[in-house]
């Protein structure tokens, strides 16, 4: 096992662990943010650099601190390794800059974007960014498209993490969508509109962190954080079959994965429990579910379900 | 005298191009001699003692990156040249390739051999068709009289080399990336660790080394390690090509021994004869886009009062406050007449329209460098955006997947730090700087009391 300190705290990890998987080992503040990183794909990472982190000393062979901000989710522990995230300026100042940088020319529709409420980036925003935007130019827009005909793509609210695009080429039979063009014209697109057809094809939905990536047979119905989400089961052949119905009274208003605090998918009996086209877009009809129970939403999302959840609930225990 | 030439001293043979012709010229002697008489073994260990540092614009010393490359058992592996040359300001590669195509074939040979690689590739840009089928040309010749294909001179040792263009893209020089283009992906450079002398192309282990690397192992095999470090100057050997353009009387690709002074360099009868039509000198890039901007005073004379020589420490001598760096050896020169912020501008066009895209500080940092410095250079900008550009240009600077978001960040810095005045001009005097050039720069109090 290999010894590391990340702000202050230390954890004994297997050789080979990222420093970011090595701060989700002791959870809480010290775990960096992580845009394009995601532990069941792999090859992501490394694009984003929300997760930068300041090692302070390298190893203690070479205890040398190391010039440059490092991305955590990239970057391997050595034995003796000091970490420093909450507790590095540096860091703070950076990060900051990673954040102004995705919002320049994001577009600030949250009001009307489906994501609100479980938006990685709202919620960076809302940690790390300013209240004031330096950027007076006018912001890069692109028209909405359909990339197959279960989702809709608004590239105006992508960051380019290329977890749709890992998805693609690893869930999937074959990618049809992709990253084209270069710099800030970079864009995903399809060559043809409505081609993505895969049985898989649908996590890209719950992969893709801001909402770029939305489920057409959910958009606009209705904000998340006034439905209930309720974990659910089905008899599937294609998936697990293990997923969450996000229930308005009777209704289901949508399907999505399991995700965990991360916001990834979780693990099932060590299956990351990806679900199926059928049954995120298809199954919509609560007899077709054995819906288990409510199923707590652990995410620090600033306007969370679970944030909002709690203070009614305060609220309630406080007439009761 | 000009100095020796090793790699351009026969260019202008007639017919130079030709096999028969290069041959005659003591062409290929390299090869005979390596695979005859020498381990490869022991031609890496006399590019060792050469001293030979990459010339693609980083300066890693060639002989410790071959000697890095890993060698597992029953894994091909790889020589990769990168003829991807598109660093503004920066023509050597393509003047070497077009004139003397058997250079690079030969270097090629004599390297892969070094190495172990039984194939090779030479990755080239997509704007450099033409050359491409001059190294074809060139590398049929080559088969044809069995330097090439299996048993190469009846010693055993097989190699095929293969010319693939890459579509036009300035980051697909950044060897990752040339690697991933190579393999028919986008070109986004890859991340490191690993390193391509563990995993390179097809996962193999590959050396990328620049044109004019590849070329100098030819004098170096004939003559020895040892003769080529005897030119030069400390950890700066051998001879190197500089692309010398911009307000010059006599602009072009130049050998130059490592250590001429710039003074002879700019001035001097044998090379670029000093500034054209009568002009003074306003400012000087020694490297390529990528490396920082001196003004006229520190451009022959660093900040300590000391000849600055074209070597890769005199001219980094200063570090950032008032050194640059010998880079690929892209030496612009701007007159009087030239204004900084307007080509300010023109490169962060430049590197805001090579980003790859792929991180979010280079991606978005370099499109809205851009911006700034076009409203900065047409009039309409405001003093703080000069402080803004420094700190767009702060957040990028380490923060990138690759150094094209250093080179991107670094032109701006350094102009802004030498040329202050002519930016806040650019704003007081936003009218005036549509019709006339801010001239020349004073130098600053604290440096005039070094000089
Ligand atoms: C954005 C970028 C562009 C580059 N372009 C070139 C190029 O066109 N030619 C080249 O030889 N090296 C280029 N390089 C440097 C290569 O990554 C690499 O260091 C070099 O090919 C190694 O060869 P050398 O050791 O012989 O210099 C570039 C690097 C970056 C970051
Ligand atoms: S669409 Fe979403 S998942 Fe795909 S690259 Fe953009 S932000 Fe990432
Ligand atoms: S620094 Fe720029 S060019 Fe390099 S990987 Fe990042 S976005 Fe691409
Ligand atoms: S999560 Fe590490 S760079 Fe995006």
């Amino acid at each position: 096992m290999i010894k590391v300190t990340i702000d202050d705290i230390e954890v004994e990890v297997e050789p080979g662990t990222t420093i970011l998987n090595a701060a989700r080992q002791i959870g809480g503040e010290v775990v960096p943010p992580a845009m394009c990183y995601y532990s069941k794909l792999p090859g992501t990472g490394g694009k984003c650099r929300t997760c930068l982190v300041e090692v302070a000393a390298g190893s203690t062979a070479d205890p040398r601190p190391m010039p440059k901000l490092m991305a955590s989710c990239s970057t391997t522990v050595m034995d003796g390794m000091i970490v420093k995230n909450k507790t590095s300026e540096r860091v703070h100042d950076n990060r900051g800059g990673v954040v102004e940088f995705l919002l320049i020319n994001h577009p600030l529709d949250c009001p009307i974007c489906d994501q609100a409420g479980e938006c990685h980036l709202q919620d960076l925003g809302y940690e790390h960014g300013s209240a004031k935007t330096r950027y007076r130019e006018e912001r890069r827009t692109f028209d909405p498209i359909d990339i197959g005909n279960k989702i809709k793509l608004h590239m105006n609210r992508c960051i380019l993490c290329y977890r749709c695009v890992h998805v693609a080429n690893q869930l999937t039979d074959h990618r049809v969508h992709g990253v084209m063009h270069r710099g800030e014209h970079a864009e995903i697109s399809t060559y043809i509109q409505n081609a993505v057809e895969n049985d898989f094809s649908g996590n890209m939905i719950d992969v893709c962190p801001v909402g770029a990536l939305t489920d057409k047979t959910f958009r606009f119905k209705s904000r998340v954080w006034f439905l209930k989400p309720m974990e659910a089961e089905c008899a599937c052949t294609k998936c697990s079959g293990k997923a969450v119905v996000w229930m308005f009274g009777n209704e289901i208003y949508r399907v999505t994965a399991r995700k965990d605090k991360y916001g990834e998918v979780e693990n099932i009996e060590d299956k990351t429990a990806w679900i199926c086209n059928d049954c995120r877009f298809d199954k919509k009809d609560p007899s077709k579910w054995n819906i288990i129970g409510p199923r707590k939403i652990d995410r620090h999302s600033v306007i969370s379900q679970g944030k909002y959840e709690t203070k009614i609930d305060k609220g309630l225990n406080k007439i009761g | 005298m000009a100095g020796r030439k090793l790699l351009l001293e026969n260019v202008h043979i007639p017919g130079i191009e030709t096999y028969d012709v290069y041959r005659k010229n003591g062409g290929y002697a390299s090869v005979e001699k390596a695979l005859k008489k020498m381990t490869p073994e022991e031609v890496v260990e006399e590019v060792k003692k050469s001293g030979l540092r990459g010339r693609g614009g980083a300066g890693f010393p060639t002989g410790m990156k071959w000697s890095f490359l890993a060698k597992p058992e029953g894994v091909p592996r790889y020589l990769v040249c990168n003829a991807d040359e598109s660093e503004p300001g920066t023509f050597k590669d393509r003047y070497l390739m077009e004139k003397i195509p058997h250079l690079l074939i030969e270097g090629m040979i004599t390297s892969s051999y070094a190495l172990g690689a039984n194939v090779s590739y030479i990755y080239i840009r997509g704007e450099f068709m033409y050359i491409l089928h001059i190294l074809e040309k060139a590398i049929a010749e080559a088969r044809a009289n069995g330097m090439l294909g299996k048993n190469i001179m009846g010693s055993g040792y097989d190699l095929e080399l293969v010319v693939a263009p890459g579509g036009g893209a300035y980051i697909c020089g950044e060897e990752t990336a040339l690697l991933e283009s190579l393999e028919g992906k986008r070109g986004n450079p890859r991340m490191k660790p690993p390193f391509p002398a563990v995993k390179g192309l097809w996962g193999c282990p590959t050396v990328v080394n620049n044109v004019e690397t590849i070329a100098a192992v030819v004098p170096i095999v004939n003559h020895g390690g040892e003769d080529y470090a005897k030119i030069g100057i400390e950890r700066s050997t051998g001879t190197k090509l500089i692309s010398a353009s911009g307000n010059l009387v006599r602009p072009g690709v130049y050998e130059i021994e490592m250590g001429v002074s710039v003074e002879e360099f700019i001035y001097g009868d044998d090379y670029c004869q000093g500034i054209a039509n009568g002009k003074r000198m306003k400012a000087c890039i020694p490297g390529g886009s990528s490396v920082p901007i001196l003004p006229a005073h520190l451009v022959t004379k660093t900040a300590a009062g000391e000849n600055r020589l074209m070597t890769y420490e005199s001219l980094a001598d200063g570090g950032f406050a008032s050194g640059s760096m010998l880079g690929s050896g892209g030496f612009i020169v701007f007159d009087e007449d030239q204004c900084i912020v307007k080509n300010t501008y023109t490169f962060a066009r430049f590197y805001a329209h090579e980003s790859c895209g792929q991180c979010s500080p280079c991606r978005e940092g370099t499109g809205w460098m851009e911006k700034v410095l076009h409203r900065l250079d047409h009039g309409h900008g405001t003093i703080e955006d000069i402080s803004l550009l420094e700190e767009i240009n702060k957040k990028i600077e380490g923060n990138t997947i690759c150094p094209l978001g250093d080179a991107a960040a670094w032109p701006v810095a350094a102009a802004i730090r030498h040329f202050r005045e002519e930016f806040e001009w650019h704003v007081t005097h936003a009218a005036e700087a549509q019709t006339r050039n801010y001239g020349l720069i004073q130098p600053r109090v604290e440096e005039i009391k070094t000089l």
